[in-house]
């Protein structure tokens, strides 16, 4: 599914990675200042790795032998953020529709009315994402990420944010996204707890360095 | 000495009044793209000579405004380098004429509708832009649908400062344009003519209150816009 041969170096901090995954949530588990974020970041197009390939379904998003190295947005990767990112001048309705109304029709897999009643989020269109409380934003963003029909999800750290309670509200939600969607992902955070609770397969990074 | 007819103004005071509200609204029509552009390379990106082109945009808020004026002549004036072959080529003479004034002001107002943009957009958090991007977005989309509307109230505040900028500008014009009658005369323009004229204080004076009232009008409606921007997105 995943297939990923790459090497990223700046200065002493290496992330060297030599993985393929195919299970549906890999818990990507490891300390600050692991490389958790770099790899993402690799994935998703917004690091440049220095050397390597990145195959994801088929579909090769970056390979240095071929000078292939496609843009983010090209990539069909979605990213649930920590902090939501929620667009404030837009309606959580055209937040909700942002990236969905960027796909061709043919590649819409996941149908918005099915994300709403999924994510219980009928009542937040009309509003705007300042009202909204951090667990409410977790799930309008999850559901603004799902609906652009991704190949892959990434979760950095999704419930890093909030507290204890509120991340008890969000879990299911994604145990139901990962039952009912069949989108892989990677969920990276430092709970073990969370990531035990939600994935198939736990990898573990230390210095740069995954371990299964 | 004051009484009713005080307020009525003579036709080469509307002139003056209408002529300065068309030069100021070309004066921003020109800059509203560029100074846009400028502001997002200063803003968002690195490159070779990005301190010459800051300093350049910036020049005419600390010269005298003479001087851009003076500079404008030797290169649009009928004698200049661009002005000689726009009046050879196409038959377009721009010194001495209202658009002459609008290019003036327009000068002297880019840095300041710039710094507003600039600031606005530099304020933009650069997680919301990768956000967008992650959803698909190419760079332009991202510019068009997040950076431009949350830097809207910094573009808005840049162009009433541009636009009243316009309505005040003096030095650069009277060099460029001088000071004709119809065509290039505008308020600030007249004012001044008409306090060089013997008896002329008492039409200056009203022309002087014109003018505080406009200039007060477009900072009431600047903040009215701002706070209203503000509250669309949360931040009051």
């Amino acid at each position: 599914m995943l297939d990923i041969h790459i090497r990223f170096a700046r200065g002493d901090f290496v992330v060297n990675v030599q993985q393929k995954i195919e299970s549906s949530v890999t818990g990507l588990f490891g300390p600050s200042g692991s490389g958790k974020s770099t790899l993402l970041g690799l994935l998703g197009g917004f690091i440049k790795p220095d050397s390597g390939r990145i195959i994801l379904d088929g579909s090769c998003l970056f390979d240095s032998a071929k000078r292939v190295n496609l843009a983010p947005h090209m990539r069909r990767i979605g990213t649930l953020f920590q902090d939501g990112r929620l667009f404030p001048h837009l309606s959580i309705k055209k937040n909700l529709t942002y990236g969905l109304n960027l796909i061709a029709e043919e590649n819409r897999v996941i149908q918005f009315d099915a994300i709403i009643e999924m994510l219980e989020l009928s009542d937040f269109l009309a509003r705007r994402p300042h009202e909204l409380s951090g667990g409410e934003i977790q799930r309008v963003a999850l559901g603004r990420a799902l609906l652009t029909s991704p190949k892959l999800l990434l979760l950095d750290e999704p419930l890093s944010s909030l507290d204890m309670r509120l991340r008890q509200q969000i879990l299911p939600f994604l145990k139901l996204i990962k039952d009912e969607i069949k989108i892989p992902m990677i969920y990276v955070s430092h709970d073990m707890s969370e990531i035990e609770y939600l994935s198939d397969k736990i990898m573990r990074i230390e210095a740069g360095n995954i371990s299964n | 000495m004051i009484d009713a007819t005080f307020f009525v103004l003579s036709h080469a005071e509307i002139e003056a009044l209408s002529l300065s509200i068309k030069v100021a609204a070309v004066c921003t029509l020109l800059i509203i793209v560029p100074a846009i552009l400028v502001a997002w390379l200063l803003a968002k990106k690195e490159f070779f000579g990005k301190s010459l082109l800051d300093g350049l945009v910036h020049i005419p808020l600390i010269l005298p405004p003479v001087v851009p004026g003076f500079l404008l002549l030797m290169l649009l004036g009928s004698q200049g380098l661009v002005g000689h072959w726009l009046k050879q080529q196409f038959g377009i003479t721009i010194a001495f004429t209202w658009l002459g004034a609008a290019i003036a002001s327009a000068v002297m107002g880019f840095p300041l509708m710039v710094r507003s943009t600039r600031l606005a957009m530099s304020q933009i958090d650069r997680k919301l832009e990768l956000a967008a991007q992650s959803l698909g977005a190419s760079p332009w989309r991202v510019f068009f649908t997040i950076t431009l509307p949350l830097a809207m109230p910094g573009i808005v505040t840049g162009l009433i400062l541009a636009f009243s900028r316009s309505l005040g500008e003096f030095g650069a014009t009277i060099t460029f344009v001088g000071n004709i009658e119809g065509e290039t005369r505008t308020l600030p323009l007249a004012i001044y003519t008409y306090t060089q004229m013997p008896g002329g204080d008492l039409i200056a004076m009203r022309l002087v209150i014109i003018s505080i009232l406009i200039a007060l009008s477009a900072l009431i409606v600047s903040n009215l816009l701002e706070r209203r921007m503000a509250k669309k997105m949360g931040r009051i």
